[in-house]
């Protein structure tokens, strides 16, 4: 194309050699100061080179005098964001957690820093919604095996689930009465289909009724009378349409067969008590957490001081 | 362009001493001559409104009541608010600055392909900030001739001392460039006095240095260099104009051959109306020669008519040897016809239709604007888990509820929802004990309340059923809005 440079009339510059359709392109000089700030941007890039990690070598880059790193950076964020957080730490384990409903702000900072945490250390059974599955419970439904109200799930959070070599643990254990021999299969389809029954899964039948004996004999220690479980054992509500296990007929045969034996860690050896605190006032907020007992009972002026948020707090809806 | 010049080669190649030099080229310092004149007094006016403009719209003040900032103008980019006057924008009304933007971008179409680079002659701001910084170097140091000297002479401590001064000249009106601009993101008034306190945020200090340096730079050194390197603006224009846009021009077919007075005395009838002076180069001030033809370093100021008129006044020939002038009149002219009358150059389909679309989008935002409403509700259903299982055999599902308060004054706001059988609605502010078909929330003045809204109803029923949440002001029925959202369920075994 250089054949066809030229240098045009008006202007007195050369053009590029470049033609379309009749237009040209000028090759007008680059104003100085262009290649100026060329090699400033050399220079910039020969400190860059010095100060920031720049020259791959086989296993790492050089290091630069900064000896900066993106991990190094982000350590240092979280410290950054560590030391923020520490006062709402304190504050939140120097507050009662019965009284924590009464600062809101308090509170809300708790669940979204359970909000975090859980996606750390719960996510792995609970599901990153919360929702559980087979064995793992749903911590956003209004059934709680061991209580739902914020002290309640603290108690849980910190103790554990059968951690037989805690005192404090939760614990129950349900016999295994198919595996022991204490009730024979026929038994166990009866006791089957009656506890079906409960929860309106299957109609009254002569196997049901046979299994209604079976139940009281058997069953209703823990499960209680009318099949509505008790929370100091652990023991689930059998009338409810939620269930831990499943409520078919397979999966009840294997639960009264072989026994259930869930196992949560007991995190207060795990984690500090803010986090706990903050967990627990996560999963209590999912939409299921229920009113402290005790404040129920406390007189109209101390729930006014405590403010509205202790009257709102859950669905209350235990009676369902 | 189908103008043909008669015009002399100025710059011939073989000038160019070699090769390297060809390639970078020094600038060539420019050292424009005070001029007066029409053009010169039109652009004094417009000079002073864009600068008035610039620097007193933050300070004027809007009543918006307590809950709002009293600043008539102001871009409150922590709070994501954009007050203009009546106006309150907020950010998913963000259309409105879109609208508002290409508003101008078509204004500027409209202006160019009617009155050519008049934006650039008069109002941009590298053109207004030059010509103050023009007058800072004519202040100092004198008129072209003096500078022209100056600029040559040896570095003496008298010249250092002048470079000096003029140079603090530049950088304190730089710094009063920065400042201003901060104001228009802050309460003004509580700003100053912050800034010089040092109490203010140091994004403003940073912006207030960068914008210093931008200007000193802009303004007292590269100045014609940004329109005629850096700017985008001239290469579009060019794409904007037509032979119907006014440009400045000179008029060849009557000028050339220039020649001096006394060649012409000499020879009379052979000479043209130029009389060579240079005095249209003299005043311009990026330094080019309009005689050359059009250019796309002339940023159309006009100061060259000025300068060329007084020159044929004096001459007692007529003015506008260069003038505003379109191509066809030029074309018109050079055969002898009269121009076409300015009705027909100034009303041509072209500028028609920009002016037609420029207002269509002028009512549309301002119809928009009259029916926004100040309340609104965005729901979205919580997808983790996408229902819950109740223990009474009904089921829940949640939503993320955004309510929206653009009124300047907390509302008391009730959300309501639309057919889902045997449904309740409660909030995290509430409980399913006693939840009914609507629930009520107060939100605070100007801001957005996030809720989150919990829906329960029985479990058996369609897998997926649509209904709406709305939200209404409890003062106002006819304040309200819908947002569609849907239910779901466990799939029936
Ligand atoms: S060329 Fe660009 S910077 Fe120069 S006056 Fe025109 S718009 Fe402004
Ligand atoms: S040629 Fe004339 S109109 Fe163009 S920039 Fe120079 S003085 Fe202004």
């Amino acid at each position: 194309m250089s054949e066809k440079k030229r240098v045009d009339e008006p202007t007195g510059t050369e053009t590029v050699g470049h033609e379309w359709d009749g237009i040209e392109e000028l090759d007008t000089p680059m104003p100085r100061w262009w290649v100026w700030t060329f090699y400033a941007t050399i220079i910039w890039a020969i400190g860059y080179v010095i100060l920031y990690p720049a020259i791959p070598l086989v296993n790492s880059a050089t290091e630069g005098v900064f000896g900066w790193s993106s991990r190094g950076d982000y350590a240092m964020q979280v410290a950054a964001r560590e030391k923020e957080l520490e006062p709402i730490r304190q504050a939140l384990v120097s507050t009662d957690i019965r009284k924590l409903n009464g600062s809101p702000e308090l509170l809300q900072q708790a669940i979204e820093g359970g909000r975090s945490a859980f996606k750390v250390h719960c996510v792995q059974c609970h599901g990153s919604g919360a929702a559980g599955s087979a064995g793992y419970p749903n911590l956003n439904d209004d059934d709680w095996l061991w209580g739902g109200d914020l002290e309640a799930i603290e108690y849980t959070l910190i103790h554990g689930i059968r951690n037989p070599d805690h005192d404090n643990t939760r614990f129950s254990q349900m016999p295994a009465f198919g595996r022991d021999g204490i009730l024979q299969p026929g038994q166990i389809a009866d006791l089957v289909s009656f506890v079906r029954t409960l929860s309106g899964k299957e109609k009254s039948s002569a196997a049901a009724g046979r299994g209604a004996g079976l139940f009281a004999e058997n069953c209703a220690v823990c499960h209680g009378p009318d099949g509505k479980g008790s929370r100091d054992l652990g023991a689930p509500n059998l009338t409810d349409a939620i269930s831990l296990y499943g409520l078919d007929r397979a999966s009840l045969t294997n639960t009264i067969t072989n026994s259930r034996y869930g196992v949560m860690p007991r995190w207060g050896q795990r984690l500090d008590p803010a986090t706990i605190r903050m967990l627990a006032a996560y999963v209590h907020s999912l939409g299921g957490g229920e009113t402290l007992p005790a404040l129920e009972d406390v007189s109209e002026d101390t729930l006014d001081q405590v403010g509205d948020g202790a009257r709102n707090i859950g669905t209350g809806n235990e009676q369902s | 362009m189908g103008l043909e010049t008669s015009v002399p080669v100025m710059n011939n190649p073989e000038n160019f001493p070699d090769p390297e030099v060809r390639l970078y080229e020094k600038r060539k310092a420019v050292h424009p001559q005070r001029i007066d004149g029409k053009f010169r007094r039109l652009k004094w006016v417009i000079m002073a409104l864009t600068l008035a403009v610039y620097y007193i719209t933050p300070w004027i003040r809007w009543d918006r009541g307590p809950y709002a900032p009293n600043q008539a103008v102001l871009v409150d980019l922590a709070n994501r608010r954009f007050y203009m006057f009546g106006i309150e924008i907020w950010p998913h009304e963000f259309y409105y600055v879109a609208g508002l933007l290409v508003m101008a971008g078509i204004g500027l179409f409209l202006l160019t392909s009617a009155v050519g680079r008049a934006w650039c002659g008069y109002a941009c701001p590298q053109t207004v900030w030059t010509d103050v910084f023009q007058h800072v170097d004519r202040f100092v140091d004198g008129d072209r001739n003096a500078r022209m000297r100056l600029d040559k002479a040896p570095w003496t401590a008298h010249k250092t001392v002048r470079r000096l001064f003029k140079w603090s000249i530049y950088l304190f009106i730089a710094f009063w460039t920065g400042g201003a601009w901060i104001m228009y993101f802050a309460d003004a008034p509580t700003l100053v006095v912050d800034f010089w306190t040092g109490q203010a945020a140091p994004v403003a200090y940073a912006s207030v240095a960068i914008l210093t340096a931008t200007t000193f730079i802009f303004g007292g050194f590269m100045r014609e260099q940004v329109c005629i390197y850096m700017c985008p603006w001239p290469r579009i224009q060019t794409a904007m104009m037509d032979e119907n846009s006014l440009t400045v021009t000179y008029k060849d077919w009557r000028g050339e051959p220039r020649g001096s007075l006394k060649k012409a005395e000499a020879h009379p009838g052979s000479f043209g109306d130029c009389v060579d002076c240079n005095q249209c180069v003299a005043v311009c001030p990026t330094g080019i020669d309009i005689r050359e033809g059009p250019q796309i370093g002339c940023i159309t100021c006009a100061l060259c008519i000025d300068a060329c008129d007084r020159v044929m006044a004096q001459v007692g020939r007529p003015r506008g040897l260069i003038d505003y002038a379109t191509l066809e009149d030029s074309e018109l002219e050079m055969a002898g016809k009269p121009h076409s009358p300015i009705r027909k150059t100034l009303f041509r389909p072209r500028t028609i239709l920009y002016t037609s679309i420029w207002c269509a989008i002028g009512l549309a935002m301002l119809f928009a604007l009259g029916n926004r409403t100040r309340i609104d509700i965005s729901a979205n259903h919580d997808r983790n888990p996408v229902y819950v299982q109740l223990a009474d055999g009904h089921v829940r599902n949640s939503y993320t509820v955004n309510l929206r308060n653009m009124e300047n004054r907390p509302r008391e706001m009730i959300i309501g929802m639309t057919a889902l059988e045997g449904g309740v609605i409660w909030s995290n502010e509430g409980s399913r004990e006693g939840a009914g078909q609507r629930l009520t929330t107060t939100v605070s003045a100007d801001s957005v309340a996030r809720l989150r809204v919990y829906v329960a109803a029985p479990g058996t029923g369609p897998e997926r059923e649509d209904f709406a949440l709305t939200v209404t002001a409890a003062d106002d029925p006819e304040a309200r809005d819908i947002d569609e959202v849907f239910f779901e369920r466990p799939e029936t075994d």
